[in-house]
């Protein structure tokens, strides 16, 4: 087992949707994996199904060896949910917060109280553990439902769109937060639809589509396979915009519109062009494979 | 090659993590849920025992005071038990999200369920006990059974927990409850013998009460007070564990449908 998480052929249908459509997945135990995609992917529902509250139709799972979804809940006493939509209890305060989970992930009684410092210092709260919840700021209910699934020490932690609706500056601070777990040697499944994110902090990147995995791979190999090294981008009215596109596919390049711009892919030594040249990046690969811009 | 490590079902660990959550949540509004739950049934009890009582003076064999003091036990374990259970049940699943973060920790839904449910009766063991003792202040006089007193109102509270989790469960919004409020809770709440007997009543409201489970809770305390009646009690404490049972099991299966995609 060299796995943290395994997902074979995972088929999950909402009446006529089906929101995971045969996804493969895989977790090396001491990475961090991004789950890309744009909204609507079918990532919500393939996170839920690790933690068995949602039951695929088809397919195998198994997350720290443990075969999903009639040991679910082994493997959950020893993983970490870090959830998209905030569920802390609002009238409650930080540390209290903090002992309800301490309890509910089964913390032995003479360990809660040092891991809720642990917990605490993780999280930059300590100087707040009194305060209620509904006192905190976006940043700190954040680091808080970080910190909250850290209680036990898990070797695997889930994190669905950890910084989605927080400020640029607060998601620099959580990334330091999720690098620090990664360099501990944490095993990280992250979902994300911001491309900057899955970028900076994750080893391989899957980038999902209707429920699919469309590409698999490291951050920059994925954008020297689907991108090429450097992207020309041409600014112009949309008639100009729409020459240059039959151009660029003409010579067989990709291309793909960023509102006022059209970015020409895949055109390394191509000097007849005339636009501004910068590095491609993993949005450009996301657009290409998914035909989805980002939000 | 799979591991095998398995846990199994209704674990301690599990039920008391649930419970820890449910108690010091509780420490932040007890004092409101209190007020409610011992304030609501001693106004009845008043309003009743000597508005109506000033009317009547014994109600079958008893003194209606007695009568009335003892039967809102059985009340008070209903308000106390089915619509908290209902209320936060849904607050909980649609608005705070709060089973989505404990049933990613090891923990199942059937377990917390009934961890929830427990504690919603042993709220129910204590409330159900302060309309009796306002009753004994007002001239019930204490009895020995009384002491079982707590029992029964947990046990019939633990029913009605359940059942207000089913109902939540059933809920699509919150305004639904209406029905189950008007429709089923406050009838069973009226034709129970609380504040007259069934027995003067015609056939059809009789059998409707023996299937109240409020009917056999008002019996088995006031039995308890004044002196059981054998195989009769029995009887009622058999329709309150089964009341209890289908309950905690038609609350599981259908939270369950709810929480497990």
């Amino acid at each position: 087992m060299d796995c943290a998480i395994s997902m074979r052929g995972v088929v999950k249908r909402f009446g006529p949707l089906t929101a995971v459509d045969g996804l493969d997945l895989d977790v090396r135990f001491g990475t961090c994996v991004g789950l890309l995609g744009p909204n609507g992917a079918g990532k919500s529902t393939t996170m839920k199904a690790l933690t068995a509250q949602v039951i695929a139709d088809e397919g195998e799972l198994e997350v720290l060896g443990y075969r999903l979804p009639e040991d679910s809940k082994q493997a959950r006493a020893e993983m970490g949910v870090v959830p998209q939509l905030d569920n802390l209890d609002v009238s409650l305060t930080v540390e209290q917060n903090l002992l309800v989970f301490a309890h509910l992930y089964r913390v032995g009684p003479g360990e809660r109280k040092a891991a809720i410092e642990r917990a605490l210092r993780l999280a930059n709260l300590g100087d707040r553990r009194n305060s209620k919840v509904d006192q905190l700021s976006g940043g700190m209910r954040r680091r808080l439902l970080i910190a909250r699934a850290l209680l036990h020490e898990p070797r695997l932690v889930l994190l669905d769109e950890p910084t989605v609706g927080l400020d640029p500056q607060v998601r620099q601070e959580l990334w330091a937060l999720i690098d620090r777990l990664r360099s501990e040697g944490v095993s990280i499944l992250m979902s994300t639809h911001y491309i900057e994110e899955a970028e900076r902090l994750c080893d391989t990147v899957t980038i999902m589509s209707h429920g699919k995995a469309v590409a698999i791979g490291a951050p920059q190999a994925l954008i020297r396979e689907h991108a090429g090294a450097e992207a020309i981008e041409v600014y112009g009215p949309p008639a100009r915009l729409t020459d240059v596109e039959a151009a660029a596919r003409g010579r067989g390049w990709r291309t793909r519109r960023t509102g006022t711009s059209v970015s020409i892919l895949h055109s390394n030594g191509a000097t007849d062009l005339d636009g501004e040249r910068r590095v491609t990046n993993l949005e450009d690969v996301f657009v290409l494979l998914t035909g989805e811009e980002i939000t | 090659m799979a591991a095998t490590r398995r846990l199994g079902r209704l674990e301690p660990a599990a039920l008391q993590g649930v419970m820890v959550r449910e108690v010091v949540n509780f420490s932040s509004f007890w004092r409101s849920s209190t007020f409610s739950s011992t304030v609501d049934p001693t106004i009845y009890l008043l309003a009743f025992g000597f508005g109506f009582g000033s009317l009547v003076s014994t109600v079958a064999g008893y003194d209606y005071v007695d009568f009335v003091g003892t039967g809102i036990v059985a009340t008070t374990v209903l308000f106390s038990g089915a619509f908290p259970a209902m209320y936060s049940t849904f607050v909980k699943y649609e608005f705070q999200h709060t089973y989505d973060a404990i049933l990613a920790a090891p923990v199942d839904t059937e377990e917390l369920v009934t961890a929830e449910a427990l504690w919603i009766a042993a709220r129910t063991g204590v409330y159900g006990c302060v309309p009796m003792l306002v009753a004994v202040v007002f001239g019930l006089d204490p009895s020995w059974g009384m002491l079982l007193v707590p029992g029964i109102a947990a046990l019939a509270g633990f029913g009605w927990a359940c059942f207000g989790i089913f109902i939540a469960a059933k809920a699509k919004s919150i305004e639904s409850f209406s029905y189950w409020q008007s429709g089923l809770l406050t009838p069973m709440f009226l034709v129970a013998g609380t504040f007259f007997p069934l027995d003067k009543l015609p056939t059809w409201a009789q059998v409707l009460g023996n299937v109240n489970p409020l009917f056999h809770c008002v019996e088995l305390v006031r039995h308890a007070v004044f002196g059981f009646e054998g195989w009769e009690d029995i009887g009622h404490l058999a329709f309150l564990m089964g009341f209890a049972l289908l309950s905690w099991r038609l609350a599981i299966r259908f939270m369950e449908r709810k929480l497990i995609l």
